[in-house]
């Protein structure tokens, strides 16, 4: 993402709505400016924003006017008044940046929008985990810290390790150049992305230490860590995850809970 | 896409925020879907969502690309349920916040009654939905469990903030954007419902929860 300076006019709108800090006023030319090394090209800024079309010699005049004469001008907060935001062209590695981060591009190694895949969300469809199996997600750079893929591949890495096998339709594992040791492209290693999803599955009795695993391995991290684990429940509709993260000192408040009402047409092989 | 699993609050911030969504499965039941995600949308309107809307295309609180400078004093940008329920043009996860147990509880029988074989999830407090679940006689498939934080914490924002920046799990709605409208707030520039659209804008796939982002304003208004 890039700010044209010939129409930005400083307002700073839009550098608090930036969820990795990356738009400043450059002092040098006094112009909001976007530090291409932290943007995630998540679009937050592009498309979040409303816009006017004002001109910005005649914004420039007024804002300096009102701020000779110390007077503030309360403006809407989400507004930029003359349109300067602008997506530029990406090309590789830097469009990872933005298949991770902007929730409308859809992967094309997925098919659906966002970091990960449908998970447990189609379970009752896909059946693909099972009784007995517990299905992880652990997000790195959620929510807004960001993280680059030299640190997912450090977990990457460790899980690797165990002898775990990444989901084959989640897009990190798509990225990886040796699936049984973890190991990420090296060209998009220092790509920064505002979250990325490591998926895989295992069974419930190894949940305890994979935790235990992954947190270990995430504080050695520059960034943060949330994991989500799913099972299937027993035909009363009782999860047996729940026991076993209480009793391991896992704690949990929220969830998704899958109702079961989807019904597969098509089979897929 | 877990775009709403990890909300961040205890139970009482959490207890009147659920999030139901419909997903087709790609390869399994995605085709000739469109019809069945709209008929979706158009059951939860029933109910009287809070928010709604379409992963692909937006929701109900949208940022406007042609504004005159009149917004700054007469703005209102919130789309129709119709207009929501027909931008819906491809297989894709649509959603419906909600803010009381009835209404899920109630849409959820009329889901069951509407067989549109999708799935269904939904996404709130394990207990509320699990006691949805049991209140309309639906065991549960399966479950994905939130678990806490991880890694370098010391990055993470206020606990107010992270509560109104984590209702879009996409990380659309920042920190500082969440703290500038807290300060709003509490400064007495913007009211709590004024603010609560702000931020909304910035959820593309309408699971913001524009009642619990009031309350959470409301809060910090008091001093709270």
């Amino acid at each position: 993402m890039r700010i044209d300076p010939h129409k930005c006019v400083a307002c700073g709108n839009c550098l608090p709505i930036c969820p990795v800090g990356a738009i400043y006023i450059d002092p040098a030319i006094g112009r909001a400016t976007v530090n291409q090394d932290q943007c995630v090209e998540c679009f937050t800024c592009f498309r979040g924003m409303s816009t006017e079309s004002l001109n910005p010699t005649m914004v420039r005049s007024i804002r300096k006017i009102l701020g000779f004469l110390r007077i503030r001008f309360d403006p809407e907060p989400d507004v930029c008044p003359t349109s300067a935001i602008t997506p530029q062209e990406l090309e590789w590695p830097r469009v990872v940046r933005r298949a991770f981060s902007d929730p409308l591009v859809p992967h094309e190694s997925t098919g659906i929008h966002g970091r990960g895949t449908e998970e447990v969300k189609t379970n009752d469809v896909t059946n693909r985990v099972r009784e007995g199996e517990a299905g992880f997600t652990v997000e790195f750079g959620r929510p807004t810290i960001g993280a680059r893929f030299h640190e997912i591949e450090q977990m990457t890495r460790a899980l690797a390790g165990e002898g775990l096998a990444f989901e084959e339709k989640n897009p990190v594992t798509h990225l990886m150049t040796d699936r049984s040791q973890g190991l990420i492209r090296e060209d998009i290693l220092n790509e920064r992305v505002l979250s990325a999803i490591v998926e895989f599955k295992t069974t419930l009795d190894r949940v305890p230490e994979l935790l235990r695993k992954i947190r270990a391995v995430a504080s050695t991290l520059e960034t943060v860590v949330l994991v989500g684990v799913s099972t299937r429940c027993d035909a009363s509709g009782d999860s047996p995850l729940e026991e076993i993260l209480q009793r391991e000192g896992f704690p949990f408040n929220r969830g998704k809970t899958n109702l079961g009402l989807g019904q597969a047409v098509h089979q897929v092989h | 896409m877990t775009n709403t699993l990890h909300r961040y609050g205890d139970e009482r911030s959490l207890k009147d925020d659920y999030i139901v969504f419909a997903i087709p499965s790609r390869g399994y039941n995605d085709a000739n879907s469109v019809p069945k995600l709209q008929e979706f949308l158009r059951l939860a309107v029933k109910h009287k969502p809070v928010n709604l809307g379409d992963g692909s295309h937006g929701a109900l609180f949208r940022p406007n690309k042609r504004l005159t400078p009149l917004a700054h004093w007469f703005r209102r940008e919130k789309y129709s349920h119709e207009k929501v329920i027909n931008g819906v043009k491809n297989p894709t996860t649509v959603a419906a916040v909600f803010n009381n147990k009835q209404a899920v509880e109630a849409f959820v029988e009329d889901l069951r009654k509407a067989n549109l074989g999708l799935s269904i999830n939904i996404s709130a407090l394990i207990d509320k939905a699990q006691e949805c679940c049991q209140d309309i006689g639906l065991p549960r498939h399966s479950v994905e469990y939130s678990l806490r934080f991880m890694g370098k914490t010391d990055y993470l924002a206020e606990a107010r903030v992270l509560e109104l920046s984590t209702m879009c799990g996409h990380g659309m709605i920042s920190f500082n954007f969440a703290r500038k409208m807290l300060d709003w707030v509490k400064g007495g520039r913007r009211s709590p419902e004024q603010a609560s659209e702000y931020l909304s804008r910035f959820c593309t796939c309408g699971v913001y929860n524009p009642c619990r982002a009031v309350e959470i304003l409301q809060q910090a208004q008091k001093g709270h």
